[in-house]
């Protein structure tokens, strides 16, 4: 029997790859994600001046001195304090990535895991773990964040975790909302009458089902992350000197928008734009291409 | 005549239900009976028709046996042992030979698993030790007994017609090599030519393995075709049982009657005699 070729299948996966890349706005989206991913990456192996040294010449005189050139080295001009934008921006694009996918990605393991749990387990546990998020959810949490920010003082793994915190909670109500109308599938009922045990159900069942609604909410939730540490950070409390982030540089460069230095604005401003855009049509490609009844 | 290798005995299944009409700020609830104490035996080999209007507890009844959902009383003897105080463990051993086909073949389904990952799936759960090749040249065997094309193993279900999607339901069904199979309306989400054919490939394999159906449906004349006795439900309540033909030919209580003189008549001629003399039996009472 082995001798008859098998017929390869069309997962609902691979068709959804094909109509997101027939989306011209997802595309775009991604080519740009992908090459500011690059830039932030190889780009540092071409700059002059590290993110933290300071060039004396230009410093406090950034408006004369400090302008974007190529015969001193600093590409997108210096800040005040003579340091090279170049450099910061690409560090900052590293430091706002990382919290944007890390924060989303603990979101999603979180929110599905907790999501699923209870939605399929339903009655007075789904009552119980729904209450708890409705509880959380009414807490204000940029309050906490900078109470805990104050307290504990500055560090990533503080606004990691404050930002884990708080996207969690909005993913697992999705995710509970989707189990609930999964677990009363037909083939799901055909999965416990043969007596597969309640995790193999969720994890072999639910979950590959339930992806596709994860992947666009997660695609939505990292330009949500960088937003919030850019927020954080606009406020002086997210990451510390000498690091920087797209908050921090934006913040720096509107605070100086009257010295004539206007680079020191808008070169984080551009990344930073041109992120959020492209993770908002990626998100938007990803959904009319994981759910095509829903256009 | 033997032993019944099922036999179920005054089954109820009640559900708690919201009543409205109650009033006040707890809502009260109150007891709907889905399924009032229903009797029968099954024989070895035998299919038994459980037929009703929408409504009558057919599904919850068969759901009930294999306690997808939760009995309020009641026993349901399989081979000896009563299935609704077995442990978990005890009755995961015997779920291997009690499978379930159900009505929407799509909605069957998982639609991110191929084909045969369907079909394997009894086989990953009650032969954990069975390899990755044997698995799959059953599941082959078991795609070309009901008809398929073994080649098309690695299709998704979204890639098949309805029909093909119940025979992979049946293939699903009968790879644990099951003494019982409960049919939910398998062929009612089916056109009529395609139910032709998968109720003749379900009787074909049954007498091919000697398994028992359990047969759900609401459609009478395809009842006929396939059971040797049927089961009339109302309201939860078991109206008549008997042989097929008795029931058919011969049915004693009133509701049978009318459901049996509800059966359409494949020929237009006679369909609108019949609904002549309907009506016209109607204007004089």
């Amino acid at each position: 029997m082995n001798t008859v070729t098998e017929v390869k299948g069309r997962s609902l996966w691979s068709d959804a790859r094909r109509r997101f890349f027939q989306n011209k706005a997802a595309v775009a989206g991604l080519i740009a994600l992908t090459a500011i991913v690059l830039i932030s990456f190889i780009g540092p192996f071409f700059a002059v001046w590290s993110f933290e040294e300071i060039d004396w010449n230009t410093m406090g005189s950034a408006a004369t001195l400090g302008r974007p050139s190529f015969e001193t080295g600093h590409f997108f001009g210096t800040d005040d304090l003579g340091r090279d934008i170049y450099s910061r921006v690409l560090q900052g694009t590293q430091i706002s990535l990382k919290v944007g996918v890390i924060g989303a990605a603990i979101a999603v393991i979180v929110g599905t895991v907790y999501g699923t749990v209870a939605g399929y387990v339903g009655g007075r546990t789904d009552q119980i773990m729904m209450r708890i998020v409705d509880i959380l959810m009414s807490i204000p949490f940029m309050f906490v964040l900078i109470l805990l920010l104050v307290i504990f003082g500055r560090s990533e793994t503080m606004i990691f975790v404050g930002i884990g915190m708080l996207a969690w909670l909005d993913m697992s109500r999705i995710v509970r909302g989707q189990t609930l109308t999964l677990k009363n599938k037909e083939f799901v009922e055909a999965a416990r009458a043969t007596g597969v045990n309640t995790p193999t159900i969720i994890r072999r069942h639910i979950v590959p089902n339930l992806l596709g609604i994860v992947a666009i909410y997660a695609t939505l939730l990292v330009p949500l992350m960088i937003l919030t540490e850019s927020f954080i950070s606009f406020l002086g409390l997210g990451v510390q000197e000498p690091n920087t982030s797209w908050g921090a540089l934006i913040s720096e460069g509107a605070g100086t928008i009257r010295y004539d230095t206007e680079w020191q604005l808008l070169f984080p401003l551009a990344f930073f734009v041109v992120t959020l855009f492209s993770f908002f049509f990626i998100g938007d490609g990803l959904r009319d291409a994981l759910d095509p009844k829903d256009r | 005549m033997s032993e019944p290798i099922l036999s179920v005995k005054d089954m109820k299944v009640w559900f708690d239900v919201r009543d409205d009409a109650a009033g006040g700020i707890f809502p009260k609830t109150k007891k709907l009976k889905a399924v009032d104490g229903v009797t029968f035996d099954l024989m070895p080999g035998e299919t038994l028709g459980i037929v009703g209007e929408s409504g009558c507890g057919k599904s919850t009844l068969a759901r009930s046996i294999i306690r997808l959902v939760k009995a309020t009383s009641g026993e349901a003897v399989w081979m000896g042992r009563d299935l609704l105080s077995l442990s978990d463990a005890d009755m995961l051993a015997v779920r291997k030979d009690i499978q379930m086909i159900f009505q929407d073949p799509l909605a069957s389904l998982n639609p991110r698993m191929t084909c045969g990952e369907i079909i394997a799936e009894p086989l990953k759960t009650h032969f954990k030790g069975m390899g990755k090749t044997e698995r799959r040249e059953k599941v082959k065997a078991m795609l070309e007994k009901v008809g398929m094309d073994p080649s098309q193993i690695n299709r998704y279900p979204h890639e098949f017609s309805g029909g093909q999607c119940q025979r992979i339901g049946i293939a699903r069904a009968l790879i644990t090599n099951p003494k019982l199979i409960i049919c939910d309306e398998p062929v009612s989400a089916l056109d009529v030519s395609v139910q032709a054919q998968v109720v003749n490939l379900l009787m074909a394999l049954q007498k091919e393995l000697g398994i028992s159906l359990l047969f759900i449906a609401h459609d009478l004349s395809v009842v006929k075709h396939i059971s040797d006795r049927i089961m009339v439900l109302y309201f939860g309540n078991v109206v008549e049982i008997g042989t097929s033909q008795q029931v058919i030919e011969q049915p004693k209580h009133a509701y049978t009657q009318k459901l049996i003189a509800s059966i359409p008549i494949p020929d237009p001629r006679k369909e609108m005699a019949r609904r002549k003399v309907r009506r016209a039996e109607r204007a004089a009472s």
